[in-house]
């Protein structure tokens, strides 16, 4: 397809979304990462049959969660896309690119700077 | 087991915020189960107290330390050789734990990371639900193994009150009357007779009206 989407975004790989768990998706935060975004298959099409619904799950905690400090829940999302849908995933990749370029950088990240330089 | 659940991460920060190092202490018992404050509750919220103290432009050092139990000295222990080196102790425990770590600990402020609710099961996963109040004095076996103390909003022990409409507690529909479920598990089992005996009136001094509560077991001293 050769289908292009913005270079900002870096793919993690992983068996099932369902492996996805709230500290992986702080973890990023925390190591200056401005938006996260979770893809999994399409809902009743999970492989391991609730591994994807389980994930939206517990992006929504982890998005009350950043609320809660301040980062901000709008820099998380889950996306359900099916596999073979190379232009809706490369549709999304600029969707939420785009999100978080108005939202600007992590909060955290000018901290996170400051430490690197110390 | 003791179920409980996670305080506000903005009432945890007003706890420690003159802090610059904390020990974040979890507990591999009941709080673990209903997932408030395990080894992995630490973790996330070390993460989520580290981020917002950076967003304030401040720096917080968390240590994240999970104990088999906070309810019992020799596991405290564990923590006497690295405690002196943090401002404040947040104890991811139930109340009893962050009390006796308190306890043990007496110059080191130990703050509650979480809101300690009841005596419980896991009805479902993610569901937890009161089953015992701790009264001293069980009648379980005069009432099908259901704990009206705990169960019966009005903690009646012969009968249901007439609020009891069609199985369900006047005070929310969707609660179950704790004097249906012992009637209709008592015809199950046969012995409706139970129903017709009297349950006299309860000794509350062994709940917590007679102060707070201890038991010796001087075979075990």
């Amino acid at each position: 397809m050769r289908l292009t989407y913005p270079d900002s975004i870096r793919i993690i790989r992983l068996p099932c979304t369902g492996k996805v768990d709230v500290i992986h998706i702080m973890k990023a935060f925390q190591k200056g990462a401005d938006g996260v975004y979770v893809v999994g298959c399409l809902e009743g099409e999970c492989h391991f049959l609730t591994g994807n619904l389980r994930a939206r799950k517990r992006v929504e905690y982890t998005k009350s969660l950043l609320d809660e400090i301040g980062i901000g829940g709008e820099r998380l999302e889950m996306y359900n896309i099916a596999a073979s849908d190379g232009p809706r995933f490369a549709e999304v990749a600029k969707e939420m690119h785009e999100r978080i370029m108005a939202l600007g950088p992590n909060p955290i990240r000018g901290a996170l700077k400051r430490k690197k330089a110390a | 087991m003791i179920v409980a659940e996670r305080k506000p991460i903005e009432e945890i920060m007003g706890f420690i915020r003159d802090c610059k190092r904390v020990l974040l202490v979890g507990c591999n018992e009941c709080v673990t189960v209903c997932y408030a404050g395990g080894k992995k509750e630490v973790e996330i919220l070390a993460s989520a107290l580290t981020m917002a103290f950076m967003k304030e432009g401040r720096e917080l050092e968390v240590k994240e330390v999970t104990l088999e139990r906070q309810c019992d000295h020799e596991y405290l222990e564990e923590i006497r050789k690295i405690i002196d080196e943090y401002d404040a102790v947040i104890s991811l425990a139930c109340g009893v734990g962050v009390q006796f770590l308190a306890e043990k600990y007496f110059r080191t402020p130990v703050f509650p990371g979480v809101n300690t609710l009841f005596m419980g099961v896991t009805e479902e996963r993610g569901v937890w639900a009161e089953r015992c109040q701790g009264c001293g004095q069980c009648i379980l076996s005069q009432t099908a193994g259901i704990c009206p103390v705990s169960r019966c909003a009005k903690r009646l022990l012969n009968g249901p009150c007439g609020g009891s409409t069609r199985g369900k507690c006047e005070i929310n529909p969707e609660l179950d009357c704790a004097w249906q479920l012992i009637i209709d598990r008592l015809k199950e089992l046969g012995r409706l007779d139970d129903y017709e005996t009297l349950i006299p009136i309860k000794d509350w001094s062994t709940e917590r009206a007679g102060g707070p509560r201890k038991l010796v077991r001087e075979d075990l001293q």
